[in-house]
């Protein structure tokens, strides 16, 4: 597995996406911080890429690859090679090299700027881990699509509708629940249907640590009191866990039985 | 002539009344109650450093001085009021007050005054009181450079820093209160001033208003208090320079405003609060060249608002701007600088081109719904908010900023 790993980090290393991905990230660090001059505005605004552009990255990323390297792949299958181990090297080394542009791509300018002795330090942390979860979480969405569509067209499509899903109609059907259900108790509804939304639980898990002052009216207390405990983090962290885990386990389970 | 007879007068009044006590362990005099009883018109009570276990001294008709010699410690021994004064002319100065009990039936106090005129309370420390200094209709007050702390708890359970009820003309400046309940209170106070006070992690409001009118309060800090600062039923106010910071919490303001006519806010600073103002019947008040910066809500309104005028403010980077119930505006926005305006300025003149909307679609969501809060800046409420911009249809239509400013403004 972890040859193969190599094999696909190697070759996505020379890939021009990758460093078109890297550059990106790092004008993105340099012109918030240099020309912005108000780190905590510009946390924010990484927040808001982070959530949107990672996401989709990952799956167009992800069902780009499965494709491009189709031909590669079934050689590697006629080679006495376990198959979750082909998935598995291939997968993570999308992952990998995906991360790895987005940290380094945001982490040098944060650290040529002088991030070490600004108190915004842990706000930065939270938001790379978040990141390197969505693009872990939503490669794994796109290998699953891409596995079980033949059809090229089919599976992008498939794959920018799930984006599209997680990214934005998902809130609005939350907020239409929200709003028609009004006269009830809906604050733990509201924390469970965030946990199903891996966009939604890293745009809360970062937002908790900015906008704090808005976020305590009434209701903004009860999720705080969630999520600030670390009983509650850990139940975030658990669920950005789980939304890797199990698109991962489903992904290997379709692969074994896959005629190819 | 004039000059001649006031200089005599004073030099006649030297030799026949201003005499000196002095109040030490070894002195004649070895207490202050005594002190005080041998004392006319006009003396000055000198009390030397030292720790005096007193309490319930009171002064009636006595004009005397009482200065304390490198603050002399007077303990209350948790038992009750330490000085109740009623006269006319005095002062009380330098002395070190400590452990005033605590009563749920009466108001003890380091200080009480009652129906006295033509006093300064100066230089005073403090701690471990009840009430710090509670003023009954009386006039012509100073109570300046005070420290005063408790270790409040609960709000039933403690008193406030400055408590002046039913009185007229004082003026309260450069204390430094801390762990009250409120720390300065006001019922029923007209013609005051309130400046350079520090009103820190009180345990309701820094400073709370009741009934008062033709007040001002300048250059105050009010930093972490429970519930920030109320100023409440009150006419003609006038609020120049105040520092609102760090009012956190789930009822927590800035500040409240609640059936005021007539006042002036001008060169405030309100950071980092929940809610930086919160505005309930307020009408016809000028809220001008005022700071708004990282707040929750800067400014939210309530119902019945009318002739309220808001402009040449800076609102920079809160969550939302402005929070609006109902869908008439009769309050004017004009002037006012907004981060997070997104127009432009073709023809150069500093203004924007484009009105702006300081409610959004979402703060009118929240108010209706407020566990929607969850969704806050994701990008589907970026666009609901951007169709509200563009076609409002649940905000009112129209209260915009028609000149906003594309500059920070400065003065």
């Amino acid at each position: 597995m972890l040859k193969i790993l190599k094999y696909s980090f190697y070759d996505l290393s020379r890939s021009r996406w990758s460093y078109v991905y890297f550059v990106f990230y790092l004008l993105l660090g340099i012109v918030l911080l240099f020309l912005n001059n108000n780190l905590s505005n510009a946390v924010i605004t990484l927040m808001n890429v982070i959530i949107l552009l990672v996401p989709l990255i990952g799956t167009i990323f992800g069902v780009m690859y499965y494709y491009s390297s189709k031909e590669f792949t079934e050689l590697l299958l006629a080679q006495p090679i376990k198959r979750s181990s082909i998935f598995l090297g291939q997968y993570l080394g999308v992952a990998i090299s995906l991360s790895l542009s987005l940290v380094l791509g945001l982490g040098i300018p944060f650290v040529v700027y002088g991030l070490f002795e600004s108190a915004i330090i842990w706000d930065f942390f939270s938001l790379l881990t978040t990141g390197v979860f969505l693009t872990f979480i939503f490669t794994a969405l796109a290998f699953n699509i891409a596995l079980s569509n033949e059809n090229k067209i089919k599976g992008f499509s498939y794959a920018i509708l799930l984006w599209l899903f997680l990214a934005v109609i998902y809130d609005g059907l939350f907020l239409l629940l929200l709003m028609y259900f009004q006269d009830y108790p809906l604050d733990k509804f509201s924390l469970i249907a965030t946990m199903f939304n891996p966009i939604d639980l890293s745009r809360i898990l970062i937002l908790l640590q900015l906008d704090i002052a808005a976020l305590l009216g009434y209701t903004g207390a009860v999720f705080k009191q969630f999520f600030g405990t670390s009983l509650g983090f850990f139940i975030a962290m658990t669920m950005l866990f789980l939304w890797v885990v199990l698109p991962v386990a489903r992904m290997l389970y379709v692969a074994k039985r896959k005629d190819f | 002539m004039k000059l001649f007879f006031s200089i005599l007068l004073l030099i006649f009044s030297f030799q026949n009344y201003a005499n000196t006590i002095t109040v030490c362990k070894d002195c004649k005099v070895s207490s202050i109650k005594k002190a005080i009883e041998l004392a006319i018109d006009g003396d000055t009570i000198l009390i030397k450093k030292g720790t005096y276990k007193e309490h319930g001294t009171t002064i009636i008709d006595k004009s005397i001085t009482i200065i304390g010699e490198e603050n002399p410690i007077i303990d209350g021994e948790m038992k009750g009021t330490i000085f109740s004064i009623q006269a006319t002319n005095f002062s009380i100065e330098g002395l070190h007050i400590i452990n005033v009990g605590k009563s749920y039936l009466e108001e003890f106090a380091a200080i009480l005054i009652v129906n006295s005129q033509d006093f300064q309370i100066k230089n005073n420390l403090m701690e471990q009181v009840y009430y710090g200094v509670l003023i009954e209709k009386s006039s012509n007050g100073i109570i300046s450079n005070n420290t005063i702390s408790s270790n409040a708890k609960e709000e039933a359970h403690s008193g406030n820093g400055i408590h002046i009820w039913h009185s007229e003309n004082m003026t309260i400046s450069n204390n430094h209160i801390t762990k009250m309940r409120d720390g300065i209170y006001f019922e029923f106070v007209n013609n005051s001033t309130v400046f350079k006070n520090t009103s820190k992690n009180n345990l309701r409001y820094g400073l709370h208003f009741m009934f008062s009118n033709n007040d001002e309060y300048l250059d105050n800090i009010f930093e972490t208090n429970g519930a920030g600062v109320a100023v409440m039923f009150s006419k003609h106010i006038k609020m120049y320079r105040n520092l609102f910071k760090k009012n956190w919490g789930t009822a927590s303001y800035g500040l409240l405003l609640k059936e005021i006519n007539d006042a002036e806010l001008i060169h405030n600073i309100f950071e980092n609060n929940t809610i930086g103002i919160n505005a309930d019947g307020t009408n016809r008040i000028l809220f001008t060249e005022n700071i708004f910066l990282n707040n929750g809500y800067a400014i939210k309104v309530l119902g019945a608002c009318y002739g309220n005028t808001f402009s040449k403010n800076n609102f920079l980077s809160n969550s939302f701007d402005l929070a609006y119930s109902g869908h008439i505006n009769q309050n004017v926005f004009d002037q006012n600088y907004w981060s997070s305006y997104t127009g432009y300025d073709l023809n150069k003149d500093g203004i924007g081109d484009v009105p702006y909307r300081p409610v959004k679609l979402f703060s009118y969501l929240i108010n209706k719904t407020p566990e929607a809060i969850i969704l806050m800046r994701s990008l589907f409420i970026d666009i609901i908010d951007f169709s509200e911009k563009v076609s409002p249809i649940f905000t009112p239509a129209d209260l915009i900023d028609s000149n906003p400013q594309m500059k920070k403004i400065r003065w």
